[in-house]
């Protein structure tokens, strides 16, 4: 079985404690996300993506949690979290590099040509403009309010 | 100059747009197989690959000896939604498939 994987960059005026934040904060990344993740961010622990009206979308299980650094998550459909192959993980990095934050984004381990493969590639540069937007201007991309989304973006 | 301006710069070079094509349709490239199939040397190939990762629309990911390159696609992204607002993205779509349906291939 072919696995693909997808490499997503941005450079935001701000602090690795206010990206990790925007991430892991419910009431934060319904802003810019739509979306909002539910964890208690501990390693091993469950985590959920969950629309406004709270329907989990997407979940999986928290590898790794080195606040403000590094998140590393499983990420499946919530029918398939039982199949520990269907699960592909998600990597954040995050760097402060000379008063600018790197944030990379690594979605691997995706089995090729599945669902998830090819809908995520819409969904993260998505996700990574409105967040960086948010966090440098205090306002999200508009192109998010209202729509009923996936985990991916769709 | 601005990230824009890297952006914009990297990509009005014909040669680094085929670089950004062959790595939307196929991630993970080294620099080898990234200049078959071209009529480029691989120092000009490596020369835009620098210019591309400059402008953060290539990342790289190293693995032993080999680096395997990526489309960023975010800061054309981060470009587009300056000038295009949530309602025009719709038409703006709808126009793009017709324009591709019609002229048969992608553009």
């Amino acid at each position: 079985m072919n696995t693909t994987e997808f490499h997503y960059t941005t450079y935001i005026k701000s602090t690795p404690e206010k990206v990790w934040t925007a991430i892991t904060t419910p009431e934060f990344a319904s802003k810019y996300w739509g979306n909002a993740n539910f964890s208690d961010w501990q390693a091993g622990s469950r985590w959920e993506h969950r629309t406004p009206n709270g329907t989990t979308v997407c979940t999986g299980l928290v590898r790794e949690s080195v606040p403000p650094k590094r998140l590393v998550l499983s990420w499946v459909l919530p029918d398939d979290f039982g199949d520990e192959v269907k699960h592909s993980r998600v990597t954040f990095a995050i760097d402060d590099i000379q008063g600018m934050v790197r944030l990379s984004v690594t979605h691997d381990q995706l089995v090729e040509g599945s669902d998830m493969a090819t809908s995520i590639s819409g969904g993260w540069p998505r996700v990574l403009s409105s967040l960086k937007s948010f966090l440098e201007t205090g306002v999200a991309l508009d192109t998010w309010a209202g729509q009923e989304r996936s985990c991916h973006g769709k | 100059m601005t990230t824009d301006d890297l952006v914009f710069k990297a990509l009005a070079d014909a040669s680094r747009r085929l670089i950004l094509d062959r790595l939307r349709d196929e991630g993970g490239l080294a620099l080898g197989q990234l200049c078959e199939g071209h009529d480029m040397s691989r120092q000009a190939v490596s020369k835009h690959l620098a210019i591309l990762e400059e402008a953060n629309l290539v990342v790289s990911v190293r693995r032993g000896r080999e680096k395997f390159h990526h489309l960023n696609p975010v800061p054309i992204h981060d470009i587009a939604l300056r000038w295009i607002g949530r309602f025009q993205a719709d038409h703006l779509a709808a126009l793009h498939h017709l324009k591709q349906v019609l002229e048969g291939d992608r553009p």
